[in-house]
């Protein structure tokens, strides 16, 4: 059963040193004040799985929290490139990241298998390209049956999972909708799971297309009114896309970026 | 360029270009960028029953802004359904359903290979570039596949320094053998013109020129010996409508329409996004 706490209990007590963590939200409900708050904790040595890190995933990386990168595509959606990314790659600046690149089908089916309590899944992917050599999580398998050759990808079971949700109830079984991504298959994967909400509710209406969590799949739950913000959350608030755009100046400069991140380390205080 | 109906830039020659060679009823799984702003275009023109798809689960959907990335909030509302994001790789990609691939890169090469992934080499590379993305299962799985990008001397190249996503390999027999079922890329739509893979060879030829470019011109921003095809044509200029209905198209969260241009060929229009989802990126 999920608990109701603060985000700043959740993180400290599911969040460990040396975790793999994917905060997961693919364009929407991306889970922005959980990963802030893993900024002002100081956690170290993370491995962070997502599709497309996003500026999450560039401001973590920045902050000196990640080891470790596992995703599919890493840029800024319609600006550019991620630079905080781009220069701990390069010079290790704050500490050193390892990739581990995959393509979107890929992680998918990587997260599939990851909550089907599978080792890997199986796809019709990567087929000639360049990846496979680069990625030990990308192999190949024999079609017991036809014998057709086919895409093996070994499952992720991150440590934590994050996501962000529209609403709970106050038992904490989640309801998020629109864009659904891979969030469901992300939390089934996962040891063990934080939800973020924009707001308890007494009842969870049916809403079409929906994706419903039950609290027992879950550890915690923790309201974060515009916890998804500067991406979007369906029904509650816009995408801020100016805030997207901006974001390529402030993480170009590491003066800026570390002006940020003491604005975002005093928003907690 | 500037004819009776007016004048354009090389972007939008390049946009309705790409818009014309999706068809009605088609579908299309779109990347964002140039592909994105083709295929609302052609939805807007003569192809309104275009179904739309993509890669953040959204199926059939008819935006009236054009998105900023793969995920906007627009792109769900209008959708016809909304899918997970397995789903829509393992059940409407992966078995051949989508008629067109919609693609854009940062390198394409003389065998229609693309590369989001590095400049240089992959451990320590001269530019980072976003990654696959969606893009190496569309263009292995559509059965068709069209590519939209700036004809760039650094973007077309003899061979890309990755391959990200598979054009014909190294020659006509690779994607048989590879196992990937869709044609692969059909066309290739720049703004200097058009080309297409030889029906021998399947090396990408000039099949096109956009009015008032030259074959010189064409040659000088491509990296291996450009073949001409005998019957080259002159790519019709755009039409009124297609150029007023690009201009009138907004992206999400912007306050300004599409500038007209103000004269040349060497005119390059802004504000076409780039560098999302499967697109290109700029280093």
């Amino acid at each position: 059963m999920a608990k109701i706490v603060s985000l700043p209990q959740a993180v400290s007590e599911l969040v460990r040193d040396n975790d793999t963590v994917a905060l997961e939200g693919f364009t929407h409900l991306i889970p922005f004040a959980a990963g802030h708050e893993i900024i002002r904790q100081g956690r170290r040595g993370l491995t962070l799985v997502r599709m497309t890190p996003d500026l999450v995933y560039d401001q973590l990386i920045g902050a000196g929290c990640a080891s470790k990168l596992v995703f599919s595509w890493g840029g800024n959606p319609g600006v550019g490139s991620l630079h905080r990314m781009r220069d701990a790659l390069a010079t290790g600046w704050p500490v050193p990241l390892e990739i581990e690149e995959h393509s979107h089908a890929g992680m998918a089916n990587r997260y599939v298998a990851g909550a089907s309590g599978l080792p890997f899944a199986v796809l019709r992917g990567y087929a000639g390209t360049d990846l496979p050599e680069h990625t030990a999580s990308i192999s190949s398998v024999t079609c017991p049956f036809t014998g057709e050759e086919l895409a093996a990808v070994s499952a992720v079971n991150p440590d934590v999972t994050i996501v962000h949700a529209q609403r709970a109830d106050r038992s904490g079984n989640v309801q998020l909708w629109g864009i659904t991504g891979v969030q469901k298959e992300a939390v089934l994967a996962a040891r063990r799971a934080i939800v973020t909400v924009e707001e308890l509710v007494d009842e969870l209406t049916p809403v079409p297309g929906a994706v419903v969590l039950p609290t027992w799949v879950l550890d915690a739950v923790a309201v974060a009114p515009g916890g998804a913000a500067p991406s979007y959350a369906h029904g509650y608030y816009h995408r801020d896309n100016t805030a997207y755009r901006e974001w390529d100046a402030i993480s170009r400069d590491r003066e800026a970026f570390t002006r940020w991140l003491k604005s975002v380390k005093e928003a907690g205080a | 360029m500037t004819s009776q109906t007016g004048t354009w830039s090389t972007d939008e020659m390049m946009t309705i270009a790409a818009a014309r060679s999706l068809h009605d009823g088609q579908a299309c799984f779109v990347g964002i960028g140039l592909p994105s702003t083709a295929a609302n275009l052609a939805r807007r023109l003569h192809a309104p029953e275009l179904v739309l798809i993509y890669e953040s689960g959204t199926i059939d959907t008819r935006p009236d802004e054009l998105p900023l990335s793969i995920g906007d909030g627009n792109l769900a509302d209008s959708a016809l359904t909304v899918v997970s994001v397995p789903e829509i790789f393992n059940y409407w990609l992966q078995p051949g359903r989508i008629d067109v691939g919609f693609l854009s890169g940062a390198q394409l090469d003389r065998m229609g290979n693309i590369n989001t992934t590095v400049i240089g080499e992959y451990d320590e590379p001269d530019v980072r570039l976003p990654g696959s993305g969606g893009a190496p299962e569309i263009a292995a799985s559509c059965r068709e596949v069209i590519v939209v990008m700036r004809h760039k001397l650094r973007a077309f190249v003899e061979s890309v320094d990755f391959v990200t996503s598979v054009g014909y390999g190294d020659g006509p027999r690779d994607r048989g053998l590879l196992g990937l079922r869709g044609a692969g890329p059909v066309q290739v739509i720049t703004d200097l013109g058009m080309l297409e893979p030889d029906p021998e060879t399947f090396e990408l030829v000039l099949t096109s020129l956009h009015q008032g470019v030259s074959i010189e011109e064409v040659r000088a921003e491509t990296g291996w010996e450009l073949v001409v095809t005998a019957d080259l044509k002159i790519t019709t200029p755009p039409s009124v409508e297609e150029l007023t209905t690009l201009r009138g198209m907004r992206t999400v969260g912007s306050s300004d329409r599409r500038d007209p241009p103000s004269g040349t060929a060497a005119t390059r229009s802004v504000g076409i996004g780039v560098g999302v989802g499967v697109g290109e990126d700029a280093p």
